[in-house]
Protein backbone atom coordinates (compact mmCIF):
# COMPACT_ATOMS: atom_id res chain seq x y z
CA UNK A 1 0.00 0.00 0.00
CA UNK A 2 1.46 3.03 -0.94
CA UNK A 3 0.93 6.26 1.75
CA UNK A 4 -0.72 9.60 -0.27
CA UNK A 5 -0.91 11.50 3.21
CA UNK A 6 0.71 14.99 3.02
CA UNK A 7 0.49 17.69 5.68
CA UNK A 8 0.15 21.41 4.59
CA UNK A 9 0.54 24.10 6.96
CA UNK A 10 0.02 21.91 9.94
CA UNK A 11 -3.43 19.79 8.55
CA UNK A 12 -2.32 16.56 7.62
CA UNK A 13 -4.95 15.72 4.70
CA UNK A 14 -5.43 12.13 2.94
CA UNK A 15 -4.06 12.92 -0.15
CA UNK A 16 -2.83 16.39 -2.11
CA UNK A 17 -6.03 17.10 -4.62
CA UNK A 18 -7.85 20.10 -3.61
CA UNK A 19 -10.47 21.06 -6.40
CA UNK A 20 -9.60 24.71 -6.91
CA UNK A 21 -11.18 27.98 -6.19
CA UNK A 22 -14.00 29.09 -8.93
CA UNK A 23 -14.14 25.88 -10.41
CA UNK A 24 -16.03 24.29 -7.54
CA UNK A 25 -18.59 26.68 -6.52
CA UNK A 26 -18.71 25.34 -2.74
CA UNK A 27 -19.26 21.67 -3.74
CA UNK A 28 -22.86 21.17 -4.60
CA UNK A 29 -22.80 20.73 -8.21
CA UNK A 30 -19.57 17.82 -7.53
CA UNK A 31 -21.06 16.02 -4.75
CA UNK A 32 -24.51 14.76 -6.68
CA UNK A 33 -21.93 12.72 -8.65
CA UNK A 34 -19.65 11.34 -5.96
CA UNK A 35 -18.59 11.70 -2.39
CA UNK A 36 -16.61 14.69 -2.48
CA UNK A 37 -15.34 13.74 0.95
CA UNK A 38 -12.67 11.50 -1.05
CA UNK A 39 -10.70 14.59 -1.91
CA UNK A 40 -7.61 15.84 0.29
CA UNK A 41 -9.59 19.94 0.82
CA UNK A 42 -11.52 21.98 -1.86
CA UNK A 43 -10.67 25.78 -2.24
CA UNK A 44 -14.14 27.31 -2.51
CA UNK A 45 -15.42 30.08 -4.64
CA UNK A 46 -13.47 33.58 -3.90
CA UNK A 47 -14.93 35.46 -1.57
CA UNK A 48 -15.19 39.17 -0.90
CA UNK A 49 -16.53 41.73 1.89
CA UNK A 50 -19.21 42.27 -0.14
CA UNK A 51 -21.60 40.75 -2.79
CA UNK A 52 -20.14 40.61 -6.12
CA UNK A 53 -21.81 40.24 -9.76
CA UNK A 54 -18.98 39.77 -11.87
CA UNK A 55 -18.29 40.75 -15.15
CA UNK A 56 -20.79 40.93 -18.14
CA UNK A 57 -20.72 37.91 -20.38
CA UNK A 58 -19.28 36.18 -22.70
CA UNK A 59 -16.93 35.55 -19.20
CA UNK A 60 -15.55 32.17 -21.08
CA UNK A 61 -13.60 31.87 -24.53
CA UNK A 62 -12.17 28.44 -25.55
CA UNK A 63 -8.00 28.24 -26.66
CA UNK A 64 -6.18 24.96 -27.71
CA UNK A 65 -5.66 22.94 -24.25
CA UNK A 66 -6.96 25.77 -22.39
CA UNK A 67 -9.72 28.24 -21.46
CA UNK A 68 -10.15 31.81 -20.80
CA UNK A 69 -12.56 33.27 -17.80
CA UNK A 70 -13.18 36.85 -16.80
CA UNK A 71 -16.26 35.83 -14.32
CA UNK A 72 -14.57 38.75 -12.22
CA UNK A 73 -15.31 37.15 -8.58
CA UNK A 74 -19.19 36.72 -8.77
CA UNK A 75 -19.72 35.88 -4.88
CA UNK A 76 -22.48 36.87 -2.40
CA UNK A 77 -20.06 38.35 -0.19
CA UNK A 78 -18.83 36.76 3.29
CA UNK A 79 -21.61 37.49 5.21
CA UNK A 80 -24.10 35.54 3.09
CA UNK A 81 -21.38 32.97 2.74
CA UNK A 82 -21.09 32.65 6.04
CA UNK A 83 -25.14 32.44 6.85
CA UNK A 84 -25.80 30.37 3.33
CA UNK A 85 -23.15 28.48 1.70
CA UNK A 86 -20.82 26.71 4.79
CA UNK A 87 -23.80 25.23 6.50
CA UNK A 88 -24.81 23.66 3.24
CA UNK A 89 -21.56 22.90 2.58
CA UNK A 90 -20.84 21.20 5.67
CA UNK A 91 -23.42 18.77 4.98
CA UNK A 92 -21.72 17.38 2.38
CA UNK A 93 -17.85 17.98 3.31
CA UNK A 94 -16.89 16.60 6.95
CA UNK A 95 -12.90 18.01 6.01
CA UNK A 96 -10.96 21.23 7.13
CA UNK A 97 -12.09 23.47 4.00
CA UNK A 98 -9.66 25.92 2.11
CA UNK A 99 -11.50 29.79 2.07
CA UNK A 100 -10.39 31.82 -0.73
CA UNK A 101 -10.48 35.32 -0.27
CA UNK A 102 -9.84 38.48 -2.45
CA UNK A 103 -10.52 42.10 -2.33
CA UNK A 104 -10.02 45.62 -3.11
CA UNK A 105 -8.19 46.87 -0.31
CA UNK A 106 -5.69 46.18 2.43
CA UNK A 107 -8.76 47.02 5.06
CA UNK A 108 -10.93 44.47 2.40
CA UNK A 109 -8.79 41.62 3.14
CA UNK A 110 -8.72 41.79 6.81
CA UNK A 111 -12.23 42.45 6.93
CA UNK A 112 -13.02 38.92 5.59
CA UNK A 113 -11.05 36.95 6.75
CA UNK A 114 -10.90 37.83 10.58
CA UNK A 115 -14.60 36.73 10.26
CA UNK A 116 -13.79 33.51 8.39
CA UNK A 117 -11.28 32.86 10.85
CA UNK A 118 -14.46 32.17 12.99
CA UNK A 119 -15.27 29.18 11.08
CA UNK A 120 -14.78 25.97 12.13
CA UNK A 121 -14.69 24.22 9.10
CA UNK A 122 -12.28 26.54 7.49
CA UNK A 123 -8.64 24.97 7.80
CA UNK A 124 -7.14 26.94 5.44
CA UNK A 125 -7.17 31.13 4.38
CA UNK A 126 -6.28 30.72 0.63
CA UNK A 127 -5.39 34.87 0.21
CA UNK A 128 -6.14 35.74 -3.47
CA UNK A 129 -3.85 38.85 -4.41
CA UNK A 130 -3.41 37.43 -8.11
CA UNK A 131 -7.27 37.66 -10.47
CA UNK A 132 -6.45 39.23 -13.62
CA UNK A 133 -10.39 39.68 -14.28
CA UNK A 134 -11.26 42.69 -11.61
CA UNK A 135 -9.62 46.42 -12.22
CA UNK A 136 -7.90 48.15 -8.45
CA UNK A 137 -8.16 44.46 -6.62
CA UNK A 138 -6.74 41.25 -6.80
CA UNK A 139 -3.80 40.97 -9.36
CA UNK A 140 -2.85 44.66 -8.35
CA UNK A 141 -1.47 43.17 -4.72
CA UNK A 142 0.25 40.40 -6.16
CA UNK A 143 2.09 41.93 -8.74
CA UNK A 144 4.25 44.23 -6.23
CA UNK A 145 6.10 42.33 -3.73
CA UNK A 146 5.64 45.48 -0.98
CA UNK A 147 2.09 45.58 -1.53
CA UNK A 148 1.83 41.76 -1.13
CA UNK A 149 3.61 41.96 2.30
CA UNK A 150 1.58 44.47 3.50
CA UNK A 151 -1.63 42.03 2.74
CA UNK A 152 0.24 39.41 4.30
CA UNK A 153 0.36 41.22 7.13
CA UNK A 154 -2.65 42.69 7.48
CA UNK A 155 -4.60 39.16 7.36
CA UNK A 156 -2.05 37.15 9.81
CA UNK A 157 -2.86 40.20 11.82
CA UNK A 158 -6.32 38.74 12.42
CA UNK A 159 -6.06 35.15 12.44
CA UNK A 160 -4.52 31.77 13.80
CA UNK A 161 -5.52 29.78 10.63
CA UNK A 162 -2.35 29.01 8.57
CA UNK A 163 -2.34 31.69 5.65
CA UNK A 164 -1.63 30.59 2.31
CA UNK A 165 -0.86 33.47 -0.42
CA UNK A 166 -2.00 32.86 -3.90
CA UNK A 167 0.49 34.54 -6.46
CA UNK A 168 -0.08 35.59 -9.92
CA UNK A 169 2.48 34.29 -12.60
CA UNK A 170 2.11 38.07 -14.36
CA UNK A 171 5.12 38.84 -13.42
CA UNK A 172 8.73 38.87 -13.90
CA UNK A 173 10.03 37.47 -10.75
CA UNK A 174 7.43 35.18 -9.09
CA UNK A 175 10.22 34.30 -6.62
CA UNK A 176 10.31 37.77 -5.02
CA UNK A 177 6.80 37.89 -4.59
CA UNK A 178 6.81 34.86 -2.99
CA UNK A 179 9.60 35.96 -0.51
CA UNK A 180 8.02 39.25 0.47
CA UNK A 181 4.83 37.31 2.08
CA UNK A 182 7.18 34.54 3.36
CA UNK A 183 8.87 37.70 5.29
CA UNK A 184 5.35 38.74 6.86
CA UNK A 185 5.03 35.45 8.24
CA UNK A 186 3.06 33.46 5.41
CA UNK A 187 2.92 29.83 6.09
CA UNK A 188 2.46 29.02 2.74
CA UNK A 189 2.01 30.15 -1.16
CA UNK A 190 -0.32 28.78 -3.75
CA UNK A 191 0.12 29.32 -7.66
CA UNK A 192 -0.22 30.02 -10.08
CA UNK A 193 -3.35 32.09 -10.80
CA UNK A 194 -4.00 32.41 -14.27
CA UNK A 195 -2.32 33.36 -16.73
CA UNK A 196 -3.80 37.28 -19.08
CA UNK A 197 -5.07 36.37 -22.25
CA UNK A 198 -7.40 37.15 -24.76
CA UNK A 199 -9.19 35.65 -28.17
CA UNK A 200 -10.96 37.60 -30.90
CA UNK A 201 -13.75 36.62 -32.59
CA UNK A 202 -13.39 36.49 -36.22
CA UNK A 203 -16.45 36.99 -37.13
CA UNK A 204 -17.32 40.23 -35.24
CA UNK A 205 -13.57 41.30 -35.44
CA UNK A 206 -14.18 42.06 -31.42
CA UNK A 207 -12.65 40.78 -28.62
CA UNK A 208 -14.39 37.57 -27.12
CA UNK A 209 -14.64 38.61 -23.55
CA UNK A 210 -16.81 40.96 -22.03
CA UNK A 211 -13.55 42.93 -20.48
CA UNK A 212 -11.29 42.07 -23.65
CA UNK A 213 -8.82 40.12 -21.43
CA UNK A 214 -9.41 37.25 -19.31
CA UNK A 215 -7.30 34.14 -17.36
CA UNK A 216 -6.00 31.46 -19.14
CA UNK A 217 -6.03 28.30 -17.16
CA UNK A 218 -5.82 24.15 -18.50
CA UNK A 219 -3.20 21.97 -19.48
CA UNK A 220 -1.61 24.61 -21.96
CA UNK A 221 -0.04 26.50 -18.52
CA UNK A 222 1.36 23.45 -16.97
CA UNK A 223 4.30 24.14 -18.12
CA UNK A 224 4.32 27.75 -16.91
CA UNK A 225 2.87 26.41 -13.49
CA UNK A 226 5.90 24.10 -13.07
CA UNK A 227 8.30 26.71 -13.71
CA UNK A 228 6.78 29.38 -11.57
CA UNK A 229 6.73 26.28 -8.24
CA UNK A 230 10.50 25.27 -9.38
CA UNK A 231 11.61 28.78 -8.78
CA UNK A 232 9.28 29.69 -5.71
CA UNK A 233 10.46 26.55 -4.33
CA UNK A 234 14.29 27.59 -4.41
CA UNK A 235 13.40 31.01 -2.99
CA UNK A 236 11.03 30.03 0.30
CA UNK A 237 11.10 27.23 2.97
CA UNK A 238 6.84 27.62 3.58
CA UNK A 239 5.24 24.71 1.66
CA UNK A 240 3.81 25.45 -1.93
CA UNK A 241 0.66 24.37 -3.33
CA UNK A 242 0.84 23.92 -6.75
CA UNK A 243 -1.72 24.69 -9.75
CA UNK A 244 -2.21 25.25 -13.46
CA UNK A 245 -3.29 23.29 -15.54
CA UNK A 246 -2.39 19.80 -13.83
CA UNK A 247 -5.08 16.95 -15.54
CA UNK A 248 -3.75 12.91 -14.63
CA UNK A 249 -1.90 11.41 -11.43
CA UNK A 250 1.27 12.00 -13.48
CA UNK A 251 1.04 15.71 -13.44
CA UNK A 252 0.84 15.57 -9.63
CA UNK A 253 3.23 13.86 -9.62
CA UNK A 254 5.82 16.22 -11.59
CA UNK A 255 4.26 19.16 -9.99
CA UNK A 256 5.56 17.89 -6.39
CA UNK A 257 9.07 16.75 -7.81
CA UNK A 258 9.37 20.38 -8.25
CA UNK A 259 8.48 21.73 -4.73
CA UNK A 260 4.62 21.47 -4.27
CA UNK A 261 3.45 20.08 -0.80
CA UNK A 262 0.04 19.61 -2.63
CA UNK A 263 -1.91 20.14 -5.56
CA UNK A 264 -5.28 22.20 -6.44
CA UNK A 265 -6.82 20.81 -10.08
CA UNK A 266 -9.15 23.31 -11.54
CA UNK A 267 -9.99 23.86 -15.41
CA UNK A 268 -10.28 20.39 -15.58
CA UNK A 269 -13.15 19.70 -13.03
CA UNK A 270 -15.05 21.82 -15.46
CA UNK A 271 -14.49 19.95 -18.72
CA UNK A 272 -14.73 16.44 -16.55
CA UNK A 273 -16.63 16.62 -13.37
CA UNK A 274 -15.20 13.28 -12.13
CA UNK A 275 -11.71 14.53 -12.99
CA UNK A 276 -10.32 15.33 -9.26
CA UNK A 277 -11.69 11.81 -8.23
CA UNK A 278 -9.95 10.31 -11.17
CA UNK A 279 -6.58 11.94 -10.59
CA UNK A 280 -7.15 10.23 -6.53
CA UNK A 281 -8.06 7.17 -7.96
CA UNK A 282 -5.27 6.74 -9.79
CA UNK A 283 -2.77 8.11 -8.06
CA UNK A 284 -1.70 5.12 -6.14
CA UNK A 285 -1.16 3.09 -9.57
CA UNK A 286 1.23 6.00 -10.79
CA UNK A 287 2.90 5.95 -7.54
CA UNK A 288 3.67 2.52 -7.75
CA UNK A 289 4.61 2.83 -11.59
CA UNK A 290 7.31 5.52 -10.57
CA UNK A 291 8.37 3.64 -7.16
CA UNK A 292 7.12 6.06 -5.12
CA UNK A 293 5.66 4.81 -1.84
CA UNK A 294 5.14 7.47 0.23
CA UNK A 295 4.09 10.73 -1.52
CA UNK A 296 5.17 13.11 0.79
CA UNK A 297 9.12 12.14 0.14
CA UNK A 298 8.98 13.49 -3.34
CA UNK A 299 8.38 17.10 -2.59
CA UNK A 300 10.59 18.96 -4.12
CA UNK A 301 12.99 15.62 -5.36
CA UNK A 302 13.46 16.81 -8.80
CA UNK A 303 15.80 19.80 -7.30
CA UNK B 1 -26.81 15.40 -14.42
CA UNK B 2 -25.20 12.23 -15.69
CA UNK B 3 -21.85 11.60 -17.16
CA UNK B 4 -22.81 8.84 -20.06
CA UNK B 5 -21.54 7.40 -22.95
CA UNK B 6 -23.46 7.38 -26.40
CA UNK B 7 -22.86 5.87 -29.59
CA UNK B 8 -24.00 7.83 -32.54
CA UNK B 9 -26.18 6.02 -34.88
CA UNK B 10 -27.31 8.58 -37.75
CA UNK B 11 -25.55 11.77 -38.61
CA UNK B 12 -26.96 13.67 -41.36
CA UNK B 13 -27.29 17.38 -43.09
CA UNK B 14 -31.06 18.23 -43.35
CA UNK B 15 -31.08 21.60 -44.51
CA UNK B 16 -28.17 24.21 -45.36
CA UNK B 17 -25.78 24.20 -42.88
CA UNK B 18 -27.73 21.88 -40.60
CA UNK B 19 -27.65 18.42 -39.07
CA UNK B 20 -29.54 15.89 -37.24
CA UNK B 21 -27.71 13.26 -35.14
CA UNK B 22 -29.16 10.62 -33.65
CA UNK B 23 -27.54 9.26 -30.53
CA UNK B 24 -28.54 5.69 -28.65
CA UNK B 25 -27.69 5.57 -24.78
CA UNK B 26 -28.99 6.52 -21.34
CA UNK B 27 -31.83 8.97 -21.74
CA UNK B 28 -33.57 8.67 -18.64
CA UNK B 29 -32.34 11.82 -16.99
CA UNK B 30 -33.43 14.16 -20.11
CA UNK B 31 -36.52 16.15 -19.73
CA UNK B 32 -37.59 18.22 -23.00
CA UNK B 33 -35.87 22.26 -22.96
CA UNK B 34 -33.08 21.00 -21.15
CA UNK B 35 -29.65 20.43 -23.04
CA UNK B 36 -26.24 18.22 -23.29
CA UNK B 37 -22.71 19.07 -23.17
CA UNK B 38 -20.57 17.14 -25.46
CA UNK B 39 -16.81 16.53 -25.40
CA UNK B 40 -15.87 16.61 -29.03
CA UNK B 41 -11.92 14.99 -29.64
CA UNK B 42 -9.17 17.73 -29.86
CA UNK B 43 -11.01 20.75 -27.85
CA UNK B 44 -10.78 21.91 -24.67
CA UNK B 45 -14.60 22.78 -23.58
CA UNK B 46 -17.91 21.18 -24.57
CA UNK B 47 -20.46 22.51 -26.56
CA UNK B 48 -24.29 22.52 -25.68
CA UNK B 49 -26.44 21.50 -27.85
CA UNK B 50 -30.13 21.38 -26.63
CA UNK B 51 -32.42 18.06 -26.89
CA UNK B 52 -34.47 18.00 -29.53
CA UNK B 53 -36.11 14.67 -28.88
CA UNK B 54 -35.66 11.75 -26.21
CA UNK B 55 -37.88 8.83 -26.68
CA UNK B 56 -36.84 5.09 -27.01
CA UNK B 57 -33.24 4.92 -26.00
CA UNK B 58 -32.76 7.70 -28.53
CA UNK B 59 -31.66 11.41 -28.15
CA UNK B 60 -31.80 12.97 -31.45
CA UNK B 61 -29.76 16.66 -31.67
CA UNK B 62 -29.96 19.22 -34.04
CA UNK B 63 -27.21 21.56 -35.05
CA UNK B 64 -25.75 23.98 -37.13
CA UNK B 65 -22.49 24.10 -38.43
CA UNK B 66 -21.30 27.75 -37.00
CA UNK B 67 -17.22 27.01 -36.05
CA UNK B 68 -14.50 24.48 -35.59
CA UNK B 69 -16.84 22.18 -32.81
CA UNK B 70 -20.07 21.89 -35.10
CA UNK B 71 -17.61 21.30 -38.28
CA UNK B 72 -16.38 18.39 -36.21
CA UNK B 73 -19.75 16.83 -35.26
CA UNK B 74 -20.76 16.90 -38.76
CA UNK B 75 -17.70 15.12 -39.72
CA UNK B 76 -18.85 12.79 -37.09
CA UNK B 77 -19.42 9.03 -38.38
CA UNK B 78 -22.16 6.39 -37.13
CA UNK B 79 -20.06 4.31 -34.37
CA UNK B 80 -18.84 7.32 -33.01
CA UNK B 81 -18.69 7.34 -28.92
CA UNK B 82 -19.13 10.51 -27.94
CA UNK B 83 -19.19 11.55 -23.89
CA UNK B 84 -22.24 13.47 -23.05
CA UNK B 85 -22.96 15.41 -19.46
CA UNK B 86 -27.10 14.92 -19.83
CA UNK B 87 -29.87 16.22 -17.87
CA UNK B 88 -28.72 20.07 -17.75
CA UNK B 89 -30.25 22.93 -17.35
CA UNK B 90 -34.01 23.64 -15.89
CA UNK B 91 -36.17 22.61 -19.24
CA UNK B 92 -40.03 23.87 -19.87
CA UNK B 93 -42.81 23.85 -17.27
CA UNK B 94 -45.42 22.05 -19.37
CA UNK B 95 -48.24 22.97 -17.39
CA UNK B 96 -48.13 26.03 -17.57
CA UNK B 97 -49.27 25.94 -21.25
CA UNK B 98 -52.75 26.60 -21.27
CA UNK B 99 -54.54 24.48 -24.57
CA UNK B 100 -53.96 26.64 -26.77
CA UNK B 101 -49.84 27.65 -26.71
CA UNK B 102 -47.57 28.82 -28.91
CA UNK B 103 -44.24 27.75 -29.89
CA UNK B 104 -41.72 29.87 -31.33
CA UNK B 105 -38.37 28.79 -33.06
CA UNK B 106 -35.99 30.62 -35.03
CA UNK B 107 -33.01 28.27 -36.45
CA UNK B 108 -31.07 26.60 -34.33
CA UNK B 109 -33.56 27.69 -31.68
CA UNK B 110 -36.41 25.17 -33.94
CA UNK B 111 -34.76 21.87 -32.35
CA UNK B 112 -35.65 21.87 -28.50
CA UNK B 113 -39.43 22.82 -29.49
CA UNK B 114 -39.73 19.73 -30.95
CA UNK B 115 -39.88 17.79 -27.80
CA UNK B 116 -41.64 20.04 -26.19
CA UNK B 117 -44.66 19.97 -29.20
CA UNK B 118 -44.18 16.56 -28.42
CA UNK B 119 -45.29 16.65 -24.92
CA UNK B 120 -47.70 19.19 -24.82
CA UNK B 121 -49.28 17.71 -27.75
CA UNK B 122 -49.58 14.81 -25.58
CA UNK B 123 -50.82 16.62 -22.52
CA UNK B 124 -53.91 17.02 -25.08
CA UNK B 125 -53.22 20.13 -26.11
CA UNK B 126 -53.50 22.39 -29.25
CA UNK B 127 -50.12 24.04 -30.12
CA UNK B 128 -49.44 26.53 -32.91
CA UNK B 129 -45.84 26.61 -34.00
CA UNK B 130 -43.71 29.42 -35.60
CA UNK B 131 -40.76 28.21 -37.23
CA UNK B 132 -38.06 31.11 -38.67
CA UNK B 133 -35.25 30.96 -40.58
CA UNK B 134 -33.37 33.25 -43.26
CA UNK B 135 -34.28 31.59 -46.53
CA UNK B 136 -35.88 28.50 -48.20
CA UNK B 137 -32.73 26.18 -47.96
CA UNK B 138 -32.45 26.34 -44.37
CA UNK B 139 -35.76 25.40 -43.59
CA UNK B 140 -36.14 21.74 -41.35
CA UNK B 141 -38.72 20.09 -39.59
CA UNK B 142 -41.91 21.61 -40.59
CA UNK B 143 -43.22 18.02 -41.61
CA UNK B 144 -41.93 16.75 -38.59
CA UNK B 145 -44.30 19.09 -36.74
CA UNK B 146 -46.70 18.74 -38.71
CA UNK B 147 -46.92 15.17 -38.14
CA UNK B 148 -47.43 15.99 -34.47
CA UNK B 149 -50.86 17.58 -35.51
CA UNK B 150 -49.57 21.21 -34.55
CA UNK B 151 -50.35 24.31 -36.82
CA UNK B 152 -47.20 25.25 -38.64
CA UNK B 153 -46.56 28.40 -39.45
CA UNK B 154 -42.63 28.88 -41.43
CA UNK B 155 -41.08 32.64 -42.13
CA UNK B 156 -38.36 33.32 -44.26
CA UNK B 157 -36.72 36.39 -43.97
CA UNK B 158 -35.76 36.80 -47.71
CA UNK B 159 -39.55 35.28 -48.30
CA UNK B 160 -38.19 32.91 -50.50
CA UNK B 161 -40.59 30.23 -48.23
CA UNK B 162 -43.94 30.54 -46.21
CA UNK B 163 -44.25 33.98 -44.99
CA UNK B 164 -41.96 36.89 -45.88
CA UNK B 165 -40.34 38.43 -42.36
CA UNK B 166 -39.29 37.29 -38.88
CA UNK B 167 -41.37 34.83 -36.48
CA UNK B 168 -43.27 38.01 -35.16
CA UNK B 169 -44.74 39.09 -38.15
CA UNK B 170 -46.66 35.17 -37.70
CA UNK B 171 -47.66 35.99 -34.42
CA UNK B 172 -51.28 36.85 -34.61
CA UNK B 173 -53.00 33.87 -33.61
CA UNK B 174 -54.83 33.31 -30.53
CA UNK B 175 -52.51 31.38 -27.68
CA UNK B 176 -52.68 31.00 -23.98
CA UNK B 177 -48.90 30.83 -22.96
CA UNK B 178 -46.05 30.67 -24.80
CA UNK B 179 -42.86 28.96 -25.47
CA UNK B 180 -39.61 30.34 -27.42
CA UNK B 181 -36.45 29.89 -27.98
CA UNK B 182 -33.46 31.53 -30.90
CA UNK B 183 -31.11 34.39 -31.54
CA UNK B 184 -31.14 37.18 -28.83
CA UNK B 185 -32.55 39.95 -31.46
CA UNK B 186 -35.59 37.73 -31.77
CA UNK B 187 -36.25 36.59 -28.54
CA UNK B 188 -36.39 40.10 -27.70
CA UNK B 189 -38.92 41.04 -30.57
CA UNK B 190 -41.43 38.26 -29.45
CA UNK B 191 -40.98 39.28 -26.12
CA UNK B 192 -42.43 42.88 -26.98
CA UNK B 193 -45.10 41.60 -29.07
CA UNK B 194 -46.39 38.92 -26.68
CA UNK B 195 -49.63 39.29 -25.19
CA UNK B 196 -49.35 36.04 -22.60
CA UNK B 197 -46.81 35.01 -20.12
CA UNK B 198 -44.30 33.09 -21.66
CA UNK B 199 -40.85 31.14 -21.40
CA UNK B 200 -37.71 31.97 -22.90
CA UNK B 201 -34.71 29.84 -23.66
CA UNK B 202 -31.43 31.42 -23.55
CA UNK B 203 -27.86 31.21 -25.00
CA UNK B 204 -24.30 31.85 -23.31
CA UNK B 205 -20.74 30.65 -24.06
CA UNK B 206 -20.39 28.12 -21.07
CA UNK B 207 -17.41 27.17 -18.93
CA UNK B 208 -18.86 23.64 -17.49
CA UNK B 209 -22.35 23.51 -18.23
CA UNK B 210 -23.22 22.61 -14.90
CA UNK B 211 -23.35 25.30 -12.40
CA UNK B 212 -19.67 25.13 -11.02
CA UNK B 213 -17.89 27.87 -12.76
CA UNK B 214 -20.08 30.70 -13.02
CA UNK B 215 -18.85 31.70 -16.70
CA UNK B 216 -22.58 31.98 -17.93
CA UNK B 217 -24.28 34.28 -15.21
CA UNK B 218 -27.17 36.99 -15.84
CA UNK B 219 -28.90 39.16 -13.92
CA UNK B 220 -32.81 38.28 -13.77
CA UNK B 221 -35.82 40.07 -11.76
CA UNK B 222 -35.28 36.98 -9.15
CA UNK B 223 -31.55 37.64 -9.00
CA UNK B 224 -28.56 36.12 -10.69
CA UNK B 225 -28.88 33.46 -12.67
CA UNK B 226 -26.66 30.92 -14.13
CA UNK B 227 -28.08 29.95 -18.00
CA UNK B 228 -26.71 26.81 -17.42
CA UNK B 229 -28.04 25.30 -14.07
CA UNK B 230 -30.98 27.96 -13.03
CA UNK B 231 -31.64 28.45 -17.03
CA UNK B 232 -31.60 28.15 -20.01
CA UNK B 233 -35.72 28.96 -19.85
CA UNK B 234 -36.39 32.12 -18.19
CA UNK B 235 -39.97 33.05 -17.70
CA UNK B 236 -40.92 36.66 -18.93
CA UNK B 237 -41.31 38.33 -16.06
CA UNK B 238 -38.21 38.14 -14.71
CA UNK B 239 -36.17 39.13 -17.96
CA UNK B 240 -34.37 42.21 -17.83
CA UNK B 241 -32.99 42.85 -21.48
C1 LIG C 1 -28.16 25.85 -23.84
C2 LIG C 1 -27.70 25.91 -25.26
C3 LIG C 1 -28.35 25.12 -26.22
C4 LIG C 1 -27.95 25.16 -27.55
N1 LIG C 1 -28.62 24.38 -28.45
C5 LIG C 1 -28.23 24.38 -29.75
C6 LIG C 1 -28.89 23.55 -30.70
O1 LIG C 1 -29.81 22.80 -30.37
N2 LIG C 1 -28.46 23.60 -31.98
C7 LIG C 1 -27.44 24.42 -32.37
O2 LIG C 1 -27.10 24.44 -33.56
N3 LIG C 1 -26.78 25.21 -31.50
C8 LIG C 1 -27.15 25.21 -30.19
N4 LIG C 1 -26.49 26.01 -29.28
C9 LIG C 1 -25.36 26.80 -29.75
C10 LIG C 1 -24.11 25.91 -29.82
O3 LIG C 1 -23.70 25.58 -28.51
C11 LIG C 1 -22.96 26.65 -30.53
O4 LIG C 1 -23.32 26.89 -31.86
C12 LIG C 1 -21.68 25.80 -30.51
O5 LIG C 1 -21.18 25.69 -29.20
C13 LIG C 1 -20.63 26.39 -31.43
O6 LIG C 1 -19.46 25.63 -31.34
P1 LIG C 1 -18.34 25.73 -32.46
O7 LIG C 1 -17.13 25.08 -31.96
O8 LIG C 1 -18.88 25.24 -33.76
O9 LIG C 1 -18.15 27.31 -32.62
P2 LIG C 1 -16.89 28.19 -32.17
O10 LIG C 1 -17.28 29.59 -32.39
O11 LIG C 1 -15.65 27.71 -32.83
O12 LIG C 1 -16.82 27.89 -30.63
C14 LIG C 1 -15.89 28.48 -29.77
C15 LIG C 1 -16.43 28.49 -28.36
O13 LIG C 1 -17.56 29.35 -28.25
C16 LIG C 1 -18.71 28.67 -27.83
N5 LIG C 1 -19.87 29.17 -28.56
C17 LIG C 1 -19.90 29.64 -29.83
N6 LIG C 1 -21.15 30.01 -30.18
C18 LIG C 1 -21.94 29.78 -29.10
C19 LIG C 1 -23.32 29.97 -28.83
N7 LIG C 1 -24.16 30.46 -29.74
N8 LIG C 1 -23.80 29.61 -27.61
C20 LIG C 1 -22.97 29.10 -26.67
N9 LIG C 1 -21.65 28.91 -26.88
C21 LIG C 1 -21.14 29.24 -28.07
C22 LIG C 1 -18.42 27.22 -28.10
O14 LIG C 1 -19.16 26.34 -27.29
C23 LIG C 1 -16.93 27.14 -27.86
O15 LIG C 1 -16.66 27.07 -26.48
C24 LIG C 1 -26.88 25.99 -27.95
C25 LIG C 1 -26.21 26.77 -27.00
C26 LIG C 1 -26.61 26.75 -25.67
C27 LIG C 1 -25.90 27.57 -24.66
C1 LIG D 1 -13.86 29.82 -14.12
C2 LIG D 1 -12.72 30.07 -13.17
C3 LIG D 1 -12.93 30.83 -12.01
C4 LIG D 1 -11.89 31.07 -11.12
N1 LIG D 1 -12.14 31.78 -9.97
C5 LIG D 1 -11.15 31.95 -9.05
C6 LIG D 1 -11.40 32.58 -7.79
O1 LIG D 1 -12.54 32.98 -7.48
N2 LIG D 1 -10.36 32.72 -6.92
C7 LIG D 1 -9.10 32.28 -7.21
O2 LIG D 1 -8.21 32.40 -6.39
N3 LIG D 1 -8.85 31.64 -8.38
C8 LIG D 1 -9.83 31.48 -9.30
N4 LIG D 1 -9.56 30.81 -10.49
C9 LIG D 1 -8.19 30.32 -10.75
C10 LIG D 1 -8.04 28.85 -10.37
O3 LIG D 1 -8.29 28.64 -8.99
C11 LIG D 1 -6.64 28.34 -10.72
O4 LIG D 1 -5.68 29.11 -10.05
C12 LIG D 1 -6.34 28.41 -12.20
O5 LIG D 1 -7.48 28.12 -12.95
C13 LIG D 1 -5.19 27.49 -12.63
O6 LIG D 1 -5.53 26.13 -12.49
P1 LIG D 1 -6.08 25.22 -13.70
O7 LIG D 1 -5.18 25.43 -14.88
O8 LIG D 1 -6.06 23.82 -13.17
O9 LIG D 1 -7.45 25.71 -14.00
C14 LIG D 1 -10.60 30.57 -11.39
C15 LIG D 1 -10.39 29.80 -12.55
C16 LIG D 1 -11.43 29.54 -13.43
C17 LIG D 1 -11.17 28.70 -14.65
S1 LIG E 1 -21.28 27.35 -17.54
FE1 LIG E 1 -20.32 27.02 -15.63
S2 LIG E 1 -21.81 27.84 -14.29
FE2 LIG E 1 -22.82 27.93 -16.19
Amino acid sequence: MVNTKVTLCGIEIDNPIIPASGTFGFGQEFAELYDINILGSFSFKGTTKDPRFGNPTPRIAETASGMLNCVGLQNPGVEHVIAHELPEMKKIFHKPVMANVSGFSVEDYAYTCELLDKEEQVGWLEVNISCPNVHGGGMSFGTDPKNAAEVTKAVKAVTKKPVIIKLTPNVTDIAAVAKAVESEGADGVSLINTLSGMRINLKTKKPILSITTGGLSGPCTFPVALRCVWQVYNAVKIPIVGMGGVTTAEDVIEMMLAGATAVEVGAANLVDPFASKKIIESLPEAMAKYGINNLSDIIGGAH
Amino acid sequence: MKNLVFELLTNKKIAKNTYECVLCGDISDIKCGQFVNIMIDGLYLRRPISVCDAEDGKLTLIYKVVGVGTEKMANMEAGTKLDLLTGLGNGYDTERSGDKPLLIGGGAGVPPMYKLCKELTSQGKKCSVILGFGSMDEVFYEDEFKSLGADVYVTTVDGSYGIKGFVTDAMNMEYTYFYTCGPEPMLKAVYNKSTTSGEFSFEERMGCGFGACMGCTCKTKYGNKRICKDGPVLVKEEIIW
